[in-house]
């Protein structure tokens, strides 16, 4: 049966290669436990660089024109800035204390970083690799994300259980709306009018409408076999055109598909285990998620909503994003 | 679903949240200060906050029992310094909501009324967080002036509070003793360890905790197989490498032996000196725990650090236990938007409540005797070994039910 299994994956991945136009990409992955980072060709799906970074690496992100790549190095209480080519740490930004999870802003110049020890989002601006802005945000800020048009931040706290709206003009929160358990992650999609935040242990995606700032859907998950307390949305990334949400369940070792106009689950695909963020290769056909306790990467046929393959990474694989 | 406009509030509110904060956080408050101390507060509230929720933390010292070892002195602001680190998080969160939290401190002496301080912590606010022996937990939940209040017991492990001797005003943060137990027999017997022997201490809380393991092995098909109670009255530092040999000796052969030594006093001699090479568990070595340093998962590593950064030492389970009590009030506040304790009450029992307390899982209170569900750490003093409930022991409801009283075993009956 497994082997039954093992060889039609292996059949349909090796399809899949087959069938697809080669075009360049990789993911890179941060190894919280391993102080690396992971490089994985979107090609041969293959680890083909690691490189070091400073300790406890989590939240990942690249420049506009993908020429830095800005690491959070949680327990060195700094963003390291890499050039992608060479794996070179070029500097440190300053960033507060112990920076989990950050968003860079569309002018390219502004990074906004949860300080997850200090109820604090950081405003740095990269050029001149100055704190622009301290702001009081909840308990253990966590997720970030920021409007297509720049407008607004988002910090999402996970003792206080709040999202915190920053106006990116002035700095200054403008509402604080509550949501489930845990809120981890956040994001902006159909050009920014909804807002979308993962609750870990309240197990919902709270959908917000951002002109009102008001909660507009609420939906939670159900796995098979799997206790309800232990489906934890985290990460999730949406399709092109925003029709269709991916979610991390954690502990559930599941992502689900939601529809993103509908807000239902569609389908549940069994992954590595503890799964935690994903990234998407260059024409969103693949899908690659980080699972924390098994120290992999599941990579997933989007099309078809199947795990086809899974790489080894470093130890504890938490954040992932695409470079071309 | 809440959302507040913060675009109005003066620049100045969060700082003069930080500095009431403080403020109440520094120091012992004694009996005869609080009443000044409270009015202080008042019109620090009466600018801020639209709900404002005032706690008190009554601690009631008791004297504790010698114990061969002074490695490891117990600390003054135990439990307390939870507490704290609670209304710090209630703080911050109740600053975006327009919710205030004050908490007032008392300790009583040896020798001194504690009962008089409850009456006095109880006259100025509903909700009083609980360090104190057994008959006094009771004792505080039957005044006059408790009916229609929230206490929490944060610091025994007495099962008869959860069960015959429960009360529908007490809640429990604090797991009872059984669902460290109940987590220990999940591990003996995923690691097929059936052949269990017990040497108990003589005091309370080792007698009750080693019946409390002895119903744990019996819920879990398990039996003792040899049982000996600690008489020694020897400094163990000399002699323990002569005694403990010979005092094993007599157990023959088994799997793992238990120590219910919950004071502390002989249990660190225990270990490698037994005569048969077997794992040491319960009070010491592979031990059942709320809290320990060694939790890093689920986030615990920042209410670790947080704990850590404001009180110079590691958090313990009584810490947990006192600062899940005062976020459970926090976390009702927030979703109820109210003070009344009539509504929290109802909120904190119903279905609806959910505490994220680092540990994997939402906390709730079970609705028949007012214990908080939560899964157990299996510890060694370096790391953490496994968290009950363990994969395999299901429960037609909620598996966090396998530990400790499950509504069909308990006797209580004033949550009904």
């Amino acid at each position: 049966m497994i082997d039954h299994i093992s060889k039609s994956l292996f059949a349909s991945a090796a399809a899949y290669l087959l069938s697809t136009p080669v075009s360049a990409g990789e993911i890179w992955v941060t190894n919280e436990k391993d102080d690396t980072v992971s490089v994985i060709s979107t090609d041969t799906l293959e680890v083909i660089h690691t490189y070091e970074t400073g300790e406890r690496p989590r939240g990942i992100t690249f420049s506009k024109d993908y020429s830095r790549v800005y690491i959070c190095a949680s327990d060195s209480d700094a963003v390291q800035v890499m050039d992608p080519e060479t794996g070179k740490i070029l500097h440190d930004l300053p960033s507060g204390e112990d920076p989990e999870q950050f968003v860079l802003h569309p002018d390219d110049t502004h990074l906004y970083i949860a300080n997850e020890d200090d109820a604090i989002t950081t405003v740095v601006n990269v050029e001149t690799r100055k704190v622009v802005a301290q702001i009081d945000v909840g308990v253990e800020p966590e997720g970030m994300a920021v409007s297509p048009d720049g407008k607004i931040a988002i910090t999402t706290s996970e003792t206080t259980n709040m999202a915190h709206w920053i106006d990116t003009a002035t700095q200054d929160l403008f509402a604080n709306t509550l949501v489930d358990s845990r809120p981890r992650h956040a994001e902006f999609i159909k050009d920014g009018t909804e807002m979308w935040v993962s609750s870990e242990i309240g197990g919902t995606i709270t959908v917000f409408d951002v002109a009102t700032q008001s909660e507009k859907a609420k939906f939670g998950f159900e796995v098979q076999g799997v206790h309800p307390d232990r489906v934890q949305p985290v990460g999730f990334e949406f399709t092109d055109g925003d029709t269709h949400a991916f979610v991390a369940l954690g502990p559930s070792n599941h992502l689900a598909v939601v529809n993103a106009d509908t807000y239902e689950v569609e389908d549940y695909i069994l992954v590595g285990r503890r799964v935690w963020h994903m990234a998407f290769n260059a024409d969103k056909s693949l899908l690659f998620t980080t699972n924390g306790v098994s120290g992999d990467v599941t990579v997933v046929d989007v099309a078809a909503r199947k795990a086809l393959k899974s790489i080894k990474v470093g130890r504890f694989p938490w954040g992932a994003a695409f470079r071309p | 679903m809440v959302a507040v406009s913060d675009a109005s509030r003066p620049k100045s509110y969060s700082a003069h949240f930080a500095g009431l904060a403080s403020l109440l956080i520094m120091g012992k408050i004694f009996n005869h200060a609080i009443k000044s101390v409270a009015a202080v507060l008042l019109c620090g509230q009466a600018v801020a906050a639209d709900v404002a929720l005032k706690m008190s933390y009554l601690r009631v010292v008791v004297p504790s029992p010698p114990t061969l070892s002074n490695l490891d002195p117990i600390p003054d602001d135990l439990g307390i310094a939870g507490a704290r680190t609670g209304l710090r998080d209630n703080l911050t969160t109740g600053k975006f909501l327009g919710h205030g939290y004050t908490l007032t401190e008392t300790e009583v002496a040896i020798g001194n009324d504690p009962m008089a301080a409850a009456q006095d912590l109880l006259a100025s606010s509903p909700y009083l967080i609980l360090d104190a022996p057994p008959p006094l937990l009771t004792a505080i939940a039957d005044l006059p002036e408790a009916q229609g209040a929230i206490l929490f017991n944060t610091s025994s492990g007495d099962l008869a509070l959860r069960d015959t001797d429960c009360r529908a005003n007490l809640l429990h943060s604090l797991p009872s003793d059984a669902m460290r137990t109940n987590a220990l027999a999940q591990f003996f017997v995923t690691k097929r360890w059936s052949d269990l022997v017990m040497i108990s201490g003589s005091y309370p809380e080792d007698q009750t905790y080693a019946e409390a393991m002895r119903r744990s092995l019996k819920k879990f098909g398990m039996k003792l197989s040899g049982e000996k109670v600690w008489a020694f009255d020897a400094d163990m530092r000399r002699t323990a490498s002569q005694e403990i040999p010979l005092f094993t000796q007599e157990f023959g052969d088994y799997d793992a032996m238990i120590l219910a030594d919950e004071v502390h006093d002989f249990g660190r001699y225990v270990l490698y000196n037994t005569w048969e090479a077997r794992p040491v568990t319960g009070s010491e070595g592979l031990s059942a725990v709320t809290w320990s340093p060694v939790i890093e998962q689920w986030g615990a590593a920042q209410l670790q650090s947080r704990f850590k950064d404001a009180n110079a030492r590691d958090m313990t389970s009584q810490d947990y236990a006192a600062w899940a009590a005062v976020r459970t009030l926090g976390e009702a506040v927030t979703r109820t938007n109210s003070a009344d304790p009539d509504v929290l009450r109802a909120y904190i029992l119903s279905d609806q409540f959910e505490l994220a307390g680092f540990k994997g899982r939402p906390l709730t209170y079970r609705p028949w005797n007012g214990q908080l569900r939560q899964p157990i750490a299996i510890i060694h003093p370096r790391a953490l070994v496994a968290q009950a409930p363990l994969d395999g022991f299901l429960h037609q409801t909620n598996e966090l039910d396998s530990l400790g009283l499950d509504r069909p075993e308990s006797q209580c009956e004033a949550f009904q």
